[in-house]
């Protein structure tokens, strides 16, 4: 049997060795919020975090990733879709079809631990994943108004929200 | 739960639900459309039930793949029913249930922008006759006339009572009634619209910031095996054997299956061991008779259709005599552009989940189009449509790509090779490259007379090449003749007519189809055929010394809706005045899908040859602007995608088969590069057009003719990639 900790708890399963990350999460452990889209580390919609790192997961082989190491996907993120990028993503109504936000939102949150206050040119460099729908100007935005601490003002995109609040 | 999943007794509500329920919390919102809302609520008419909780259940015919259909219609049947917009929850009718029912919800094909423009009128009468029949049952349980009574957020009262109820009491009752006449039931004025028109935030945002949306490459059934798939890599091949044996042995797999006369497939028990002991197995190819064709050759076939001795194949457009007038002219100009084969790549690729038994076939897929995957299912399973069910789930990208049901045929026959296990394929990355209904190849020549002021006397353009008709509907071409090619190019008309008056005028095709296989992909034959257009009027203007917005509004005096989103542009970009030092404009406009686009775009390029974008302006009047911040939304999409494919997109071919493999060769637009977007929403009232696609025509041609003037370097053949840049 095979271990990791993912999203905080011990878990055991059986895969080989050479299975990529990405396809233990999504199968062994039923973690499908993590997105199979390339296989090759080209579109980082598998993108987790290793040790607080982005990582594109579908690249790493199981036995690279250590039992002791923690292993965090976008279902671990936060509790109830609370972490400041997802409620930044929330506010500004960033996914379009969605298959990519997952990994956009855990390369972004990996990002804004190194660089809490990223430029322009931090965020070019850092968020390389591809969406096909084109949300790329309300991903930056959003990670703006999340390093902000949820000011949405200056995005000035005046969304209505149900309970009456406007973004 | 797996005996009982092959017991074909099994109802199929029974088996949704208690796939559910043994499945836990992977199920947990997985959409089971109308099992559980028929059995938990009686509806009030097919578009509406409301729970005892109040909470307003819409259900939604066409499908959400991003684009925002479903949180649109929903605004406009929310405005009519006149109920509260906090508590609306949305769901997907079956295709089955359609049939069953007559077709009550209509045409669930989700395509060519058509999702709001043309179910507005339906969708928004079927929350009116609900509204009226909440309203007569609370005036029936009061006893007094239901004209006296009036309906706002979800709340009934009775004017002069005051007495007030609210939906959720009454749904029970006005489920009983028989409906007015929808002829009696009239829709509100737009100009009074409270939900519909303003800028609501999506209805399906939060569960994909979370992980927790599902998607057809997500779905998890009890009993399941996973798939892989490998086609002939050639066009037009087949399969002529493989050794299953050799991989038998490997973990987890369970069957080697010929899929169809051209595939292959692998089933196990989780697609990372289909999927890689499909990489293990040889097999071997008849690539029959397209093994040979070079990019070389469609190119020269392409090419063969621009020899103007050529007869066309049909004229999409003409007034008095271009070429009389072009050969008559003192001076002419002629340019040939030509646009290559595109991927849709869809960031999810192709999926289809299948269980079949001799008396029933299911299929879960995310599909733009419900009824053709329903069709499909029946014909492949050798089962009647009645006895087939369709269950469209959450898509990972569509742009034209999942109106097909190639993926649903191979799901389908895979299952019937495993009667009674559920079936989940899945293509690999480069299976989607690779096996594709591309964006047609085409080219055209275009020839222009002009006088001695300057001024078009006569212009013919000639396209060349493939047609999307000829790949996916021949049975709809009257004459061997495909009239999409002229997108954007009609004479007049609500869809997609030209925005010009020329003297005399021709535009003909000359249909050369080779053997990749055409489809709809997202903006079809407007993207290229504006880039035609709008890059030649380009040139003319800096042949002739004439400013490009000057030259265009002189043809456009009969043209006022394209010439006012252009003007629109044009003055929120500073056309007349001089643009930031290093930084060049182009501009261009069209119309399609219904609705009137233009752009700027703001560009520079290096001593080096490298683009940068720094700045686009984008206007659209799409009629009726039912969620302006969508509409932004998609217009900024349409920039990636439009850019992605004019900077980067080309599908080639060697020996018969796509080269490119994945995004390291079918590179795409990445954040870095996306210049900030400044979407003007002009809805000019009185038709309803679409938002999705039309922008996307714009892109390339206003960011090319902004290269010429930064460059002098006129791009004639795309992608921008394959072209240097630097300095003419």
């Amino acid at each position: 049997m095979a271990k990791l900790n993912v999203n905080g708890k011990d878990r055991e399963f059986d895969a080989a060795p050479d299975t990529p990350l990405l396809w233990v999460l999504r199968e062994q452990l039923n973690l499908t919020g993590t997105k199979y889209g390339c296989g090759i580390a080209q579109c980082g919609a598998c993108t987790v975090h290793v040790d607080g790192n982005a990582v594109r997961s579908c690249v790493m082989p199981l036995r690279a990733v250590k039992a002791t190491q923690t292993v965090v996907t976008i279902e671990g993120l936060s509790r109830n879709g609370t972490h400041p990028v997802q409620r930044a993503w929330q506010a500004l109504d960033v996914p379009q079809c969605g298959f990519c936000q997952s990994g956009m939102i855990m390369a972004v949150s990996a990002l804004l631990k190194t660089h809490p206050q990223p430029s322009d040119a931090d965020i070019d460099a850092a968020v390389t994943n591809i969406c096909r729908c084109g949300t790329y100007n309300r991903v930056r935005a959003a990670i703006h108004t999340a390093a902000r601490g949820g000011g949405t003002r200056k995005a000035e995109l005046a969304i209505q929200h149900p309970e009456g609040s406007a973004t | 739960m797996s005996t009982s999943l092959l017991n074909p007794e099994l109802s199929r509500r029974g088996f949704l639900s208690s796939a559910g329920a043994t499945a836990g919390g992977l199920m947990v919102g997985f959409h089971v459309p109308l099992a559980q809302a028929a059995s938990a609520t009686p509806e009030i008419n097919a578009w509406v039930v409301i729970k005892p909780d109040d909470t307003v259940v819409i259900r939604i015919a066409r499908s959400e793949m991003g684009q925002g259909t479903l949180t649109g219609l929903a605004q406009l049947v929310a405005e009519e029913l006149e109920c509260s917009w906090a508590r609306v929850t949305t769901e997907y009718p079956t295709p089955g249930q359609n049939l069953a029912r007559k077709r009550v919800w209509g045409n669930f094909a989700t395509g060519g922008s058509r999702g709001i423009r043309e179910s507005h009128d339906y969708v928004r009468k079927g929350g009116a006759i609900a509204r009226v029949m909440l309203v007569q049952a609370a005036a029936n349980a009061w006893g007094v006339p239901a004209a006296e009574c009036s309906a706002a957020a979800g709340v009934i009262t009775h004017t002069p009572t005051g007495r007030k109820t609210i939906y959720g009491r009454v749904a029970a009752a006005a489920g009983q009634l028989t409906p007015p006449d929808p002829a009696s039931v009239p829709l509100k004025d737009p100009s009074t619209w409270k939900i519909a028109g303003q800028r609501m935030a999506r209805l399906d945002t939060f569960k994909k910031t979370t992980g927790a949306q599902d998607y057809g490459i997500d779905l998890r059934l009890p009993g399941m095996l996973n798939a892989a798939i490998r086609d002939c890599p050639v066009f037009g091949g087949k399969v002529k054997s493989f050794n299953a044996a050799a991989i038998m042995r490997r973990a987890g797999v369970k069957k080697v299956v010929q899929v169809g006369p051209s595939a292959v497939a692998v089933v196990a028990d989780t697609w990372w061991r289909a999927k890689t002991a499909l990489d293990a197995l040889t097999i071997e190819w008849d690539y029959g008779p397209n093994a040979a064709v070079s990019q070389a050759d469609i190119a020269a076939m392409v090419k063969g259709g621009l020899d103007l001795s050529v007869p066309a194949t049909s004229v999409g457009n003409s007034n008095g005599d271009a070429p009389a007038a072009i050969s008559a002219a003192p001076r002419r100009i002629e340019a040939i552009y030509s646009y290559p084969h595109q991927n849709h790549a869809t960031m999810e690729p192709m999926n289809a989940t299948a269980r079949w038994t001799p008396e029933h076939c299911e299929v879960w897929v995310p599909t733009q189009n419900g009824e053709a995957a329903l069709a499909a299912a029946a014909e492949a399973s050798g089962l009647p449509p009645a006895q087939c069910e369709v269950y469209k789930l959450y898509i990972g990208g569509g742009f034209g790509r999942r109106g097909r049901s190639d993926f649903v045929t191979q799901a389908v026959q895979l299952a019937k090779a495993m009667p009674g296990t559920p079936i989940k394929l899945i293509w690999s990355r480069e299976e989607d490259m690779q096996h594709c209904f591309y964006h047609p190849i085409t080219s055209a020549k275009l020839t222009a007379g002009l006088d001695a002021q300057g001024n078009i006397s006569g212009l013919h353009m000639r396209i060349s090449g493939q047609s999307i008709l000829a790949t996916v509907a021949p049975q709809s071409m009257r004459d061997g003749k495909d009239m999409v090619v002229y997108q954007g190019l009609a004479p007049s008309g609500p869809e997609a007519s030209i925005g010009y008056s020329f003297p005399n005028l021709l535009i003909d095709h000359a249909m050369r189809n080779p053997h990749v296989p055409a489809g709809f992909w997202r903006g079809v034959n407007l993207n290229q055929n504006t880039i035609y257009l709008e890059c030649f009027l380009d040139e003319i203007a800096h042949a002739t010394g004439q400013d490009p917005l000057a030259l265009r509004r002189k043809l456009m005096d009969k043209h006022p809706k394209h010439l006012a989103v252009l003007n629109a542009v044009a003055e929120r970009v500073g056309w007349d005045k001089p643009a930031p030092a290093g930084v060049f404009r182009g501009l261009a406009q069209t119309m399609g899908f219904g609705s009137y686009v233009a752009a700027c775009a703001e560009v520079s390029v290096s001593a080096e040859g490298k683009l940068k974008v720094h700045r686009i302006v984008a206007a659209t009047d799409p009629g009726h602007a039912v969620n302006p911040q969508q509409i932004e939304a998609q217009v900024e999409g349409s920039f990636v995608y439009g850019l992605s494919a004019a900077l980067y997109g080309e599908i080639t071919v060697k020996d018969g088969a796509v080269e490119q493999k994945n995004f390291d060769s079918y590179p795409v637009m990445r954040l870095a590069e996306m210049p900030p977007v400044e979407t003007i929403v002009l809805p000019s009232g009185g038709f309803w057009g679409g938002v999705g696609e039309p922008t996307i025509a714009v892109a390339a041609p206003a960011v090319l003719n902004a290269i010429f003037a930064a460059t002098g370097k006129r791009i004639r053949e795309l992608p921008i990639k394959s072209q240097d840049l630097r300095r003419a």
